[in-house]
């Protein structure tokens, strides 16, 4: 394992493709997220978000193209054990059967990187940073989705990653922790400069983050640039996307087409 | 089928290459083995008092009728030890800690617990297979010993109270030790090794292969545990044409 210090890394997607029983999933999607930088990848339910995610985490592995970190394809065994990646699932994925210490602490434990007493203060150290102190020994079960979403960014941070993928970070939790988890996401890019790649459908959070955000709409990126770059794109689903909200008193706002295949 | 089967043949090539990290995963291995032992010992022996004493309840009256009494000792006593204690038990074991295992890495993998294992570049097979193969291998010999300990005991009971049998408890294990010795134990526990193997490599394949929700969990565990059962009934014959051969 590499044990530098947390230095974001660069990932480059050329020419990615997938299609699932015959309907394309992702259409040659290339782009690149430069060290250190918040990217975000934005789009209806159905775009095709998470399918990206995990090939780029090397969950899923593509039909044409090719990811690289640092240069080097993510597939290739060494590629994740040369860099540090983390990924924080939009479940959570906590191991149901430890308690939120040992989940937290599991990656450390597991590659024996640190005696048990260094685990167990590093855990506590996380787990207080996003405001978890006194949780170590309850499971997963007897915790919020707030909660639960925080050990997950808690078991990422451990691993000092210098990429960190979210899978939608603040679906199912009330604004203000939706709030707290974007802080988070800011702090950790501001404070160790790890390049974080954020899939999700929260507009707010979104704009409040992001160098960069892509929208992607049907396995295509409709626009991709900076804030102000989306904002102002002239692609009328990109319009009705960031656009809609829930004023019911004048017309109603159209809604987005189903995506198709 | 055939692809379950490669499946499983896969894991378990998977499974044997990571055998040397053993030792890195004993703690989870001790956790399998005292949840298989907690889990089945008391019903393996319930039922192995009760396969003795039927075994010798079926055969007795028609031996004693015979005059052949003092063989019922030898008759339960190599039953259980050869095929009825390594086969009862394999299918309890299926039942009981093959289907559990199905559903719970089954669940892990729905959930995205074995793809968040992945991301922090740890092994789902060092990590959740390995530690249930090992400990299944050790728990259903031990548990197999049990069940043959205490199916002789049955059959004792019953043959020494069962008046149509009435044999003495001295013929009767008199009877047990003439007839079987120790390569017939032995015989018993190479089986249910190769049983508890079997088993194991079937529901950690069937978890590791969930896909669609609880209902697919659930599919899991069905095909766990009839693939289990019906891979034991065709091994026990290999298993046995081979010792016999080997005999």
């Amino acid at each position: 394992m590499n044990s530098s210090p947390t230095q974001g890394i660069r990932l480059e997607v050329r020419g990615l493709s997938k299609s699932y029983n015959g309907q394309p999933v992702l259409r040659e999607l290339t782009f690149t997220v430069e060290r250190g930088e918040v990217f975000v990848i934005m789009g209806p339910s159905g775009s095709g978000k998470t399918v990206l995610l995990k090939h780029l985490i090397g969950l899923e592995l593509p039909d044409a193209g090719e990811i690289l970190l640092e240069g080097e394809p993510v597939s290739a065994p060494e590629t994740l054990t040369r860099h540090r990646v983390a990924m924080v699932f939009q479940s959570g994925a906590l191991l149901n059967s430890l308690t939120v210490a040992e989940n937290v602490g599991l990656y450390l434990a597991e590659h024996r990187l640190k005696p048990p007493a260094e685990i167990r203060r590093i855990v506590s150290e996380k787990l207080a940073l996003l405001g978890l102190a006194g949780t170590e020994d309850r499971l997963p079960a007897e915790l919020s989705g707030g909660m639960k979403k925080r050990v997950a960014i808690a078991r990422a941070l451990v691993i000092e990653p210098q990429l960190i993928f979210y899978d939608e970070p603040t679906s199912e939790l009330d604004p203000l922790i939706a709030v707290t988890i974007g802080r988070e996401i800011c702090r950790l890019n501001r404070d160790l400069g790890v390049t974080s790649v954020v899939v999700t459908h929260d507009r707010d959070l979104a704009f409040g983050i992001a160098h960069r955000i892509a929208v992607l709409y049907a396995g295509r990126f409709l626009a991709l640039g900076t804030p102000d770059e989306v904002r102002a794109h002239p692609d009328p689903v990109v319009q009705q996307f960031l656009r809609a909200d829930f004023s019911f008193t004048a017309e109603p706002t159209p809604t987005l087409q189903p995506v198709a295949p | 089928m055939f692809h379950d089967l490669g499946e499983v043949l896969l894991l378990l090539g998977r499974t044997l290459r990571a055998l040397p990290h053993t030792v890195r995963q004993g703690r989870k291995v001790m956790e399998q083995l005292f949840e298989i032992g907690n889990a089945s010992l008391l019903m393996a022996c319930l039922l192995s008092l009760f396969i003795g004493g039927v075994l010798a309840l079926q055969t007795g009256p028609v031996m004693a009728e015979r005059g052949l009494h003092h063989f019922i000792g030898q008759i339960v006593g190599l039953s259980m030890c050869r095929e009825l204690a390594p086969v009862m038990m394999a299918v309890l074991i299926a039942g009981r800690i093959g289907s559990a295992m199905a559903a719970e890495i089954g669940s892990m993998q729905v959930y995205q617990e074995i793809d968040a294992l992945r991301t922090m570049s740890i092994n789902p097979v060092h990590y959740l297979v390995l530690p249930r193969l090992v400990a299944i291998s050790i728990a259903l010999p031990v548990l197999v010993i049990f069940s043959i300990l205490v199916g002789w005991v049955g059959g004792a009971l019953v043959a020494v109270t069962n008046y149509q049998i009435s044999i003495s408890l001295h013929g009767y294990v008199k009877s047990l030790g003439n007839g079987v010795d120790v390569m017939d134990v032995v015989n018993g526990l190479l089986k249910s090794f190769g049983f508890a193997v079997a088993i194991g490599a079937i529901a950690c394949q069937q978890g590791l292969a969930t896909t669609g929700g609880p209902r697919g969990i659930g599919r899991s565990v069905t095909k766990a545990v009839v693939n289990s059962i019906v891979v034991i009934l065709l091994l026990d014959y290999v298993f046995t044409r081979l010792l016999m051969h080997l005999d």
